[in-house]
């Protein structure tokens, strides 16, 4: 069975060295790429009455234009590259859904980059590649 | 924020030119202050003594409108079997998230959708409302005030399942709901499409005139009752000049609403919540601080609630004063709660009724409580020491207080007198609680008016500019003129709303039935 590895993919410099990382690995053993981007999204955060009534079409959009500007114009340069990539779009809280998606991909690894960040809200809260370091189920690659 | 400079320094501009002129001014604005008050106050008159239109009982007058409030929120408790107390459980475990589907994130949740209606409802009503209540009614007003917020929990239970069962869902995917919209479309598939017309259009007139009153110049009013208050009170710049606040007020308002300055309502909309808490958790820590007059406080409130402790109008005015300012503040019945609550993503409109019933619950039961306890535990109220009774203020029709006060001031001091800092933090709370209830009300309003008038840029603005004009307005009034508005208006939604309400109930019970049937048989399940 081939080897299945998510990347965390945001169209951000950090994220396309994780991305370029997995390629490499994915040819080195015949693996195949799930492309995973996350709508930071927390179901308790706070609206105002317009942002609610609006929501829906909101999500629409933000689904559309993650599939357009980020996703689809790494699908179409990795087509000719001979590696079978997938891609998943999803809301939540980052380091959770990307563990999420792994469990459900039955990956071996997940791959992301990180900002290298360190301000002090990274510091209080932790940042997403700490989080992911601490709490990923399966290895967890972190690019700087 | 960014794009919009120009907005920003102009209302910077206006607010430094409006510091600097007011000694100029100030001569000037006393008298335009007055002119509005006299302009207005006759207007609404007629309106608000049809709304109250009282009867006698026991020797003290009792507006219907307060006892048609309460009866449609027993009628609520009884036909749905106590659903407020058995429901309660299942209500948080919705909020929580536990039965929210994890492919709906992104959308508006539970939680989402209650903490923005409580931002419309947690303010003034809980601060001053309250205070108005314990110096009229007596502590006894607060037993009534918890009695009306557990029955309203009902209320609200059937408004907002209706709400989000026939709300509207356009093509490009904005969701609308209220009143106006089960009022239509329930009442014509039972063959009343008429009389639900009618009462749609009844309700949204009143709406509009809600958002005016209650919604918007009873916030502006007290947020400018604070200012003067930490400003130095009498001899503060601000005291008799209303419309200085009203015209800041107004201009940030105007940025929000008109000018699309969403950052402003983001940002409110974030620190309101946190207020609520400090708020709650600072009355605890009072309360606390007082533990040895607990007892004697929750004795005041019980004795008071049925014997009326010497206080004019006795048991029946503990009830109306309570009755009445858990109405105004909790909203249960009116029917702003079901456009609030309308745009919940979730396949069973049931959910959010058992969501919303927790909003009485936290408004009126947990808040509300916490001023009236602090207002009576800090011993605001004058108790003459030979009888133990509290002191009459005949001339102000409610008891005497230290230094006379009542409102959002009365709380202030009562609060003041365990922390010394604290009526700047609740100065500031009141206004930024006054401010997202503007709002949230504003939202309302344009929902009606839209309704009325049909949708559009024009109508909506239209609507809009009149809602800043009444801001200005309503800091300018005296307290007396637009209390009384306030809660003509908001009260008057309650009448085609509960019409409505009871010939919609089979349907909401119907709909209650079907999902506990899925919920037993595991149709719904938990995720979590």
């Amino acid at each position: 069975m081939s080897q299945v590895y998510v990347v965390g993919y945001d169209g951000s410099p950090s994220s396309q060295r994780a991305l370029d990382f997995t390629l490499e690995l994915a040819a080195e053993s015949g693996g195949s790429i799930v492309l995973a981007h996350v709508l930071a999204w927390s179901p308790y955060s706070f609206l105002t009455q317009e942002e609610l009534a609006e929501r829906h079409v909101r999500k629409q959009e933000e689904l559309a234009r993650a599939e357009s500007a980020v996703i689809k114009p790494v699908v179409e340069q990795l087509a000719g590259r001979g590696v079978t990539v997938d891609s998943v779009i999803r809301y939540g809280n980052i380091a959770d859904t990307l563990c999420e998606i792994a469990g459900e991909k039955q990956a071996a690894q997940i791959i992301i980059g990180r900002n290298g960040d360190a301000g002090v809200v990274a510091r209080i809260f932790g940042s997403v590649a700490s989080a992911m370091a601490q709490g990923a189920p399966i290895p967890c690659t972190i690019i700087p | 924020m960014m794009k919009r400079p120009n907005t920003l320094s102009t209302l910077l501009l206006v607010l430094v030119s409006l510091l600097f002129s007011h000694a100029a001014l100030a001569q000037e604005a006393a008298g335009l202050d007055a002119t509005i008050n006299n302009m207005v106050g006759p207007v609404v008159a007629p309106f608000v003594n049809t709304i109250f239109y009282s009867v006698p009982v026991f020797g003290v007058s009792f507006p219907l409108i307060v006892m048609w409030l309460v009866v449609a929120a027993s009628v609520f408790t009884i036909y749905f079997g106590f659903i407020q107390f058995r429901a309660f459980g299942h209500a948080i475990a919705l909020v929580s998230g536990k039965y929210s589907d994890p492919n709906d994130a992104g959308e508006v949740s539970h939680f989402q959708a209650l903490a923005t209606a409580l931002s419309g409802t947690v303010g003034l009503g809980n601060i001053a409302g309250v205070a108005v209540a314990v110096s009229i009614g007596g502590p006894g007003a607060t037993f009534w005030m918890i009695m009306a917020g557990l029955l309203g929990m009902a209320s609200k239970f059937t408004e907002c399942t209706l709400g989000v069962k026939y709300r509207n869902e356009y093509a490009d995917g904005t969701v609308s709901g209220g009143p106006m919209y089960y009022l239509t479309k329930g009442l014509a598939e039972q063959n009343r499409a008429a009389l639900g017309k009618v009462l749609a259009i009844l309700f949204a007139i009143f709406c509009i005139l809600g958002s005016w009153g209650g919604g918007n110049m009873f916030q502006a009013n007290q947020a400018h009752a604070q200012l003067v208050n930490i400003t130095g009170g009498a001899d503060s710049f601000l005291s008799g000049n209303g419309w200085i606040t009203g015209l800041v007020l107004a201009g940030i308002v105007f940025a929000v609403i008109i000018g699309g300055l969403k950052s402003i309502a983001q940002v409110t909309e974030k620190v309101v919540p946190f207020m609520a808490v400090l708020y709650v958790g600072t009355a605890l820590v009072i309360i606390i601080m007082n533990a040895d007059r607990i007892g004697w406080a929750f004795g005041q409130i019980l004795s008071g609630a049925f014997t009326g402790l010497g206080i004019a109008g006795g048991l029946v005015g503990a009830l109306i004063q309570g009755f009445k300012r858990a109405a105004f503040s909790n909203e249960a019945g009116v029917g702003s709660a079901a456009i609030a609550h309308s745009a919940v993503r979730t396949k069973e409109p049931i959910t959010e009724g058992y969501v919303s019933l927790l909003e009485p619950f936290i408004d009126t039961v947990v808040i509300c409580t916490m001023t009236a306890l602090v207002i009576v535990i800090t011993g605001m109220l004058n108790v003459d020491p030979a009888t133990g009774l509290y002191v009459w203020n005949g001339e102000a029709g409610r008891i005497a207080t230290e230094g006379s006060l009542t409102g959002v001031e009365l709380t202030s001091a009562a609060f003041g007198s365990s922390f010394s800092f604290f009526p700047y933090v609740l100065a500031i709370a009141v206004v930024l609680f006054a401010f997202s209830t503007m709002i949230s009300w504003s939202y309302y309003g344009v929902k009606a008016w839209t309704y009325l008038f049909g949708e559009g840029k024009t109508s909506e603005v239209t609507y809009k500019v009149l809602f800043c004009i009444f801001v200005v307005i309503g800091a300018a009034m005296n307290l007396g003129a637009v209390i009384d508005f306030s809660d003509a208006a908001i009260f008057a939604m309650a009448l085609p709303n509960i019409i409505g309400l009871y010939l919609l109930m089979p349907v909401v019970k119907r709909e209650m039935q079907s999902y506990v049937r899925k919920l037993k048989s595991g149709e719904i399940r938990r995720y979590q």
